[in-house]
């Protein structure tokens, strides 16, 4: 793992650690950094898909709930309206295609993320607790099939970082 | 021009900055955490905390006394069903809505100057809407029923009458406190990250640590997060107008004269956003004081709020004159004569004193010297927190005080236990509010560091 002091030298690092081959890696940020993701690699998201997902589920699904309170379950004829007076449901699928898509939101993204974890191995480099407040970090994976501790150190080292240290776990 | 560059309105005024000078990433943190890791706090701290919850014990026992008495405790009757209980909801859902106008639609619109306001506009947001959920139960009068009115799977076989706009507000409402919980607690995690790493005693550590869920700042979640973030920054805009325009569907679907019109729904939601952003400064002027935070919280975060609030009053103001023009213009006996009775009735010195408040006092924001002064801010601000309640209680209790009839005419005012009740709320509030400054970072951490000017030691190592 490496450290740098600012965003642009650790974009520089992981395009290079990514033009070298190197696919099993990850950078930290204590702040969204432009394009980070995809010099790592990571064109897309999930999250758009589920959002548009929870969306549908939650307005087909109010929908249908009114459908079926006012016409199939408890028919009530108010003054000789239809009973799928569908333009005052309107309002109630309306709020839970918003709720369900918000739901599915975040908490498909705690599930994209894996969150909550509360260990990782990241957090035993002692310096690792400044990656939420003022340094940037770019981690290559053991699991990484070019991973070689000798090789890999060293072009860690080329890549003008602040420090280079061993993630144990 | 960029889009958050506001307009130079004279040749003196120069374009005020969006932070203080010198600030890097790690000042910015150090000082956002230090406000609840390590700085004492202070002595106005606690003593606003607990007059506040003084409050809270006030609005307990006015609670405790409604449940064991009933309803009948406050002034309403017939006609006047909807007294203060329904003023204090509208208000209070209204001033929730600064928080996610700021935080999701100026988001989308890519004003930058929304980071340093945005945490606690949405704490704001939530607190608000918590007071304004509990004033329609109080007001069921048996609001142990409560869930009576989700579509629950009821041994009875009841169900909701979803052509009701009751029923409507129990969505709309229920919908936007979620999303805005949501919103609030996504925005929270990089910060809670930053504390858990930040805080030296081992308690702090474990509960930041717990809220953070293991946050630690990958790209790939971050690019994950911003998507999120985006979206439902998307789907909150469309939900913060939906959510007035329900509650202000409550009144005008009714037939009542002065409730039935189609200017409710904007007119609502520019009120809203109005009494928001007021809410919003005089929260916001006291905090950046107290806590020094005067580079964070500019001028310039100061006189935008108050551009705004100057443009919402204008819709507002519109509202007031279009309801009047439409009462006289529709040849409508009832509603004319309600407009009349609204002006010089009973009730009139409310309407006037609505007019002084909300329309006349902010147009004082047209002078630049009074935009960028923060006491008049904090003034108008109060002038226009007031001002809403108060057309609140001119649409709901002077329309239904006059109805078509004469014999069902008559007079409501608030007892001692409304103004408990209204008292017991704001203290609820901000009781809440205090909690929050002292123990979660009030303004994000991350997006502050996002609008700094990029670190110039670029030269590797």
């Amino acid at each position: 793992m490496a450290e740098f002091e600012n965003p642009d030298v650790l974009l520089a690092a992981a395009r290079r650690a990514y033009e070298e081959g190197y696919r099993y890696m990850d950078a930290y940020t204590p702040l969204p950094v432009e394009g980070l993701a995809e010099a790592l690699g990571r064109r897309r998201t999930w999250v758009p898909l589920i959002v548009l997902i929870g969306g549908l589920i939650g307005c087909l699904g109010g929908f249908y709930l009114q459908y079926w309170v006012a016409v199939l379950d408890y028919p009530i004829n108010v003054g000789g309206r239809p009973l799928n007076s569908w333009p005052s449901f309107i309002p109630v699928t309306f709020e839970l295609t918003v709720l369900v898509a918000a739901l599915f939101a975040v908490f498909g993204l705690l599930a994209l993320c894996g969150l909550p974890m509360p260990y990782h191995p990241v957090f035993n480099v002692r310096r690792f607790e400044l990656a939420s407040r003022s340094r940037f970090f770019l981690c290559i994976e053991a699991r990484d099939p070019l991973f070689d501790r000798q090789r890999t150190w060293q072009f860690l080292e080329s890549t003008c970082p602040r420090g280079v240290y061993d993630v144990e776990h | 021009m960029p889009p958050d560059e506001p307009e130079v309105t004279s040749e003196t005024e120069s374009p005020l900055p969006l932070i203080g000078p010198g600030y890097d990433y790690v000042a910015v943190t150090d000082k956002i955490s230090s406000i609840v890791l390590t700085q004492p706090t202070p002595r106005v701290w606690y003593i606003g905390f607990g007059i506040s919850f003084v409050l809270v014990l006030i609005l307990l026992y006015a609670v405790a006394y409604l449940f064991s008495v009933g309803v009948g405790v406050w002034g309403i009757n017939i006609p006047v069903a909807w007294g203060f209980a329904i003023v204090n909801f509208v208000w209070w859902i209204g001033i929730g809505h600064a928080g996610t106008l700021i935080s999701a639609i100026l988001l989308l619109m890519r004003q930058k100057w929304r980071n340093s306001i945005n945490r606690f506009a949405e704490a704001m947001t939530l607190f608000a809407v918590a007071c304004a959920g509990m004033f329609p139960l109080l007001h069921l009068g048996r609001p142990w029923f409560f869930y009576w009115l989700f579509p629950y799977p009821s041994t009875m076989g009841i169900q909701p009458q979803f052509r009701s706009p009751l029923v409507w507000d129990v969505f709309a409402v229920s919908t936007y406190f979620t999303v805005s919980l949501l919103f609030w607690y996504l925005g929270l995690i990089p910060d809670l990250a930053t504390l858990r790493d930040r805080a030296r005693k081992r308690l702090p550590r474990f509960v930041y640590g717990i809220l953070a869920m293991g946050w630690r700042g990958s790209a790939i979640h971050w690019h994950r997060y911003e998507m999120a973030y985006l979206l439902l920054a998307g789907l909150a805009t469309p939900l913060v107008v939906s959510v007035h325009t329900v509650v202000s569907f409550d009144f005008s679907i009714a037939l009542v004269p002065g409730w039935h019109s189609t200017i409710f729904p904007p007119y609502f939601v520019a009120g809203a956003i109005y009494s928001g952003f007021a809410m919003v400064l005089v929260l916001a002027i006291p905090i950046r004081a107290l806590y020094g935070l005067e580079d964070f919280i500019t001028l310039r975060h100061l006189r935008n709020m108050g551009e705004i609030m100057l443009a919402t009053g204008l819709i507002v103001a519109y509202g007031y004159l279009m309801e009047t023009f439409m009462a006289w213009y529709s040849g409508n006996l009832y509603e004319w004569s309600m407009m009349l009775n609204r002006m010089f009735g009973s009730y009139g010195y409310m309407y006037w004193l609505l007019m002084l408040f909300n329309v006349l006092v902010p147009q004082t924001i047209w002078i630049p010297r009074i935009r960028t002064n923060v006491p008049a801010l904090f003034a108008i601000s109060l002038s226009v927190l007031f001002g809403m309640w108060l057309e609140r209680y001119v649409i709901i209790v002077v329309s239904l005080s006059r109805d078509f009839l004469p014999t069902a005419w008559g007079q409501y005012a608030g007892t001692i236990w409304d103004y408990a009740t209204l008292a017991g709320s704001i203290g609820l509030f901000l009781t809440l509010m205090f909690l929050f400054i002292r123990f979660l970072p009030m303004i994000s951490i991350f997006e502050m560091r996002a609008i700094l000017p990029k670190p110039d030691n670029m030269s590797p190592r």
